[in-house]
């Protein structure tokens, strides 16, 4: 049988060419996970030169442990639950910073996530709460050329948003895990992860609205 | 006898879209907000833009090493293999 291509493999056949010991299989996974998971780590420890340490704690604890992997989360769900075993002891040896977990009063905001007066305030029930400054839609060619912009400002926007609001926007939307690991990953409520999503979006949201409504009109 | 809904405003629609993308809007809810998608074209729009956002978020995956993390980390991973794979892995055939 001829050896796999670590680059094009599924994720089943680079665990199975890991368990074999085979390095292009650990190089393909560290190349898919290994900036994820810092960043991770540097949500739960605050620096990421400590975040670096923490994930290369987590490799060695992959590595030794991939036989105990069942299968029964996606690979990158428990890649990411190492990460967050391996935060936890850190913090608790280092006590360098404040877990995810307390950093709620930052996030803890409310009210609306747009602009009370983007909308009608009337005492005519059937015009409040309407549009006053609808948003313009966003044409499909307008999308494509200012892609690279888009993408620009969205990771801006995106280290800008209250930490929390940050790890579940980047874990659900950027990384695509659902929500029930999220959950998990950072104790956080069903409720709660839905709100933090919601108001991160809503803010992401603005800010490439902006980037439309900044960009040159076209001829 | 269907029991009579206020209509929402758009003003609390915007604040519903992320339980609605998400399927945990209560059934009535849904309803109700479909309803006023269905009449109000900014509101679909609104919509569409939280869509696109996190589409677009989902372009942003990096996964960037530098040569020197790579390198690293490969001289790592041969001092942690588990002591039974001692043959060089182009040596070792598949399970």
């Amino acid at each position: 049988m001829p050896a796999s291509d670590p680059s094009s493999l599924e994720e089943h056949q680079l665990l199975v060419a890991l368990r074999a010991g085979d390095e292009r299989a650990f190089v393909e996974l560290v190349e898919r996970h290994h900036a994820a998971m810092v960043r991770l780590a540097t949500a739960y420890v605050g620096s990421e030169a400590l975040a670096e340490e923490v994930v290369q704690d987590a490799w060695s604890a992959v590595v030794q442990g991939i036989d105990r992997f069942e299968g029964r989360s996606s690979l990158k769900t428990w890649l990411f639950t190492i990460v967050k075993n391996r935060a936890s002891t850190t913090f608790v040896r280092e006590r360098r910073s404040a877990p995810l977990s307390s950093l709620g009063s930052e996030d803890e905001e409310t009210g609306p996530t747009v602009a009370a007066d983007r909308f009608c305030s009337s005492s005519d029930p059937s015009l409040d709460g309407e549009w006053a400054a609808p948003p313009r839609p966003w044409e499909d060619a307008g999308r494509r050329l200012l892609a690279l912009e888009l993408r620009e400002e969205l990771r801006r926007a995106l280290e800008d948003l209250p930490r929390r609001q940050q790890m579940v926007v980047g874990l659900r939307d950027v990384e695509g895990l659902d929500a029930s690991e999220v959950c998990d990953l950072l104790d956080l409520s069903e409720a709660n992860q839905r709100v933090l999503l919601h108001r991160g979006r809503a803010r992401l949201r603005q800010a490439l609205e902006e980037v439309f409504d900044h960009a040159p009109q076209p001829a | 006898m269907p029991e009579p809904a206020a209509d929402l405003t758009c003003r609390e629609i915007v604040e519903l879209v992320t339980g609605y993308l998400e399927r945990t809007l209560p059934e009535g809810q849904r309803r109700r907000f479909e309803e006023h998608r269905e009449l109000c074209p900014d509101c679909q729009t609104y919509l569409t833009q939280m869509r696109h956002t996190a589409d677009t978020l989902g372009e942003l995956r990096e996964e960037s090493l530098t040569p020197g993390q790579r390198g690293q980390l490969l001289a790592a991973f041969r001092g942690w293999r588990p002591s039974d794979q001692t043959e060089c892995a182009a040596n070792l055939s598949p399970r």
